[in-house]
């Protein structure tokens, strides 16, 4: 993934101001303050609505609740840590086994069949499965097996789960990518003497990992709120520290500062996807241009 | 090892408070319950606790809600209706003391969270080994307690954890227990151990990460815990009982809505249960009460 290098990037501008170009931003300023004036009237009716409501005072007490507050913030931030740490390391197994599936997926020619098969039994069956399920089956079902070698952790588990499940998502994420590339471009690897492997590892794929980065950031956002799900296996990640002091004390504020976590973090990751993808939409313009 | 022969159903039912009553006497509810039998007002219930007059969310039936699924030996086939186990066999025993005839007990299902969340609720009562604490007082009803337990340890017989013999010894090992029960609670604020003890949405999760050896030993109420070794995991045994002080035991109230007006009928006809001596019937009945299980010393 390439992160922006310079604040540059942002709202340089070419051509000098012109007058139509003022004209057009006086009159974004007055839309701006209309946008503003109703923004506030609009949020001020909804946050009076609820704030005289009558059961407000008991949600306040059990969802906003400042004493809970303190007593749950340690625990769901430590495992909200954990979400962190588990997300960082899923997400880059994620995308270097996706790309394996998505290039056995691409391999041509009849020789190659199998591998293809393979590759398309592997996306379906396991885009078919809930990823709970697969959460269950893996941490509860493999160790219990009792196979000697094989790691009993329902973390190690729980993640493989993550990571086999997003890795079938991921893999078509990427062969969408590959399939826009022009053909012309595969067809010229091979003329020049490339082999299918090369042409996709020189040619296809880092045309093709461009095209398809607001897709992965997407799964990225996805995946960062789906690692909570390992919950299931007993470990205790930020959303379960917040079921436990919901449970014991029947009060939501855990839940609430859990979500805000996963805001801070995920907010940031969708403001960018967003900038990326204009960014490269402007650059395409300018180069058909 | 200390060996204690516990005799918990004197232990549960708070016998200090009730008069000794005589099993014998306790209605017969092995059976179905018996649904032609005319709703008897009895006299020792006033007014404002005649069916007629209660505020229920139907009139005219009581509405008790259960987990999904309902486990033994609570409720037996995971259906309440049959009056079998002891959460069902004690809302007929108190429905029928409230003036309700076995039909008009209508069974509902709620998960925990449905249950506890704020706001009107669907249900007249909900009957799942509720443990009654401050906290959760604040928000929810609780009727008086109807059973009242404490914890146990239950490990497979190849784990080094059966050697315990006080709390300090469980210090080492992976402990689970099932979210929001008594059984975590006592595992963070009394066992202490050096890892964070594991968390699992029901009791059967917390068995398959036994199973799957990811824990060394679970922390379940003693009824629970008879059945489970009994029954569910007959390779496993209970290490022992957990001791705890008097505040610490584990009540079991049935939960309301906040300020629910329901309350003073349903704790009336349950105090006069315990005083007759029939949730001691009961939890003979369904529950595995007596056995030569060692406590555990502090």
């Amino acid at each position: 993934m390439t992160w922006p290098s310079a604040p540059s990037a942002f709202g340089r501008r070419r051509d000098p101001e012109s007058g139509s170009r003022r004209r057009a931003r006086e009159e974004g300023a007055r839309g701006a303050l209309i946008a503003f004036i109703s923004t506030v009237v609009f949020f001020g009716l909804a946050l009076w609505a609820i704030l005289t409501s009558e059961a407000w005072p008991q949600v306040q007490r059990q969802f906003f609740n400042p004493e809970a507050f303190v007593e749950v913030w340690p625990a769901v931030l430590s495992g909200f840590w954990l979400d962190i740490r588990m997300f960082l390391g899923a997400e880059v197994l994620i995308l270097f086994f996706a790309l394996l599936v998505a290039m056995a997926r691409s391999l041509r020619g009849p020789a190659f069949f199998p591998i293809r098969a393979l590759a398309v039994i592997f996306i379906d069956l396991i885009r078919g499965i809930p990823i709970i399920l697969l959460i269950l089956i893996l941490g509860f079902g493999v160790p219990a097996l009792q196979l000697s070698g094989v790691p009993r952790s329902p973390l190690f588990w729980g993640i493989a789960a993550l990571v086999i499940s997003y890795s079938a998502y991921t893999a078509e994420v990427y062969r969408a990518g590959i399939d826009s590339v022009p053909e012309s471009q595969r067809m010229s690897a091979r003329s020049l003497g490339l082999t299918q492997i090369q042409t996709l590892r020189y040619v296809l794929i880092p045309q093709a990992v461009r095209n398809v980065i607001p897709a992965l950031l997407n799964g990225f956002v996805s995946l960062q709120k789906d690692v909570s799900l390992v919950f299931v296996l007993g470990v205790r990640e930020g959303v379960r520290e917040a079921q436990i002091f919901n449970a014991r004390t029947f009060n939501y504020t855990g839940y609430i500062v859990a979500a805000t976590l996963f805001l801070i973090v995920s907010i940031p990751v969708a403001r960018f996807t967003d900038w990326y993808t204009e960014r490269d939409r402007r650059r395409r313009q300018a180069m058909s241009a | 090892m200390r060996k204690l022969t516990l005799l918990l159903g004197v232990l549960s039912l708070l016998v200090a408070a009730c008069g000794g009553g005589d099993a014998t006497e306790a209605p017969d509810t092995t059976e179905a319950p018996d649904t032609t039998a005319p709703a008897t007002t009895e006299t020792a219930v006033g007014d404002e606790c005649a069916v007629e007059n209660l505020p229920l969310k139907t009139p005219g039936q009581l509405t008790v809600a259960t987990g999904e699924p309902a486990f033994e030996p609570w409720v037996v086939d995971d259906d309440p209706t049959n009056g079998q186990g002891f959460e069902s066999a004690v809302v007929y025993a108190m429905a029928e003391k409230m003036g309700f005839t076995a039909d008009q007990v209508v069974w509902t299902r709620t998960g925990f969270d449905e249950a506890i969340a704020p706001g009107p609720k669907e249900f007249d009562i909900n009957v799942q080994q509720y443990s009654i604490t401050e906290e959760r007082e604040e928000v929810v009803d609780f009727s008086v307690p109807y059973y009242v337990t404490q914890q146990a340890l239950v490990a497979y017989g190849d784990s080094d954890v059966v050697n315990a013999t006080s709390i300090e010894d469980l210090k080492g090992y992976a402990l689970g227990a099932q979210i929001g029960t008594t059984s975590l609670d006592y595992i963070e604020q009394v066992i202490q151990p050096d890892t964070p003890p594991a968390v699992y949405d029901t009791n059967a999760d917390a068995k398959s990460a036994l199973d799957a050896g990811q824990i060394d030993a679970i922390v379940f109420d003693l009824p629970t815990a008879y059945f489970i070794t009994a029954v569910e995991m007959p390779d496993a045994s209970i290490v022992g009982a957990l001791p705890a002080s008097e505040e610490q035991a584990d009540k079991f109230g049935m939960l309301m809505e906040n300020d629910s007006p329901l309350k003073p009928c349903i704790d009336r006809a349950l105090e006069e249960l315990r005083a007759e001596g029939t949730l001691d019937a009961l939890a003979e009945e369904w529950l595995t009460q007596e056995g030569d299980i060692p406590v555990l010393s502090q």
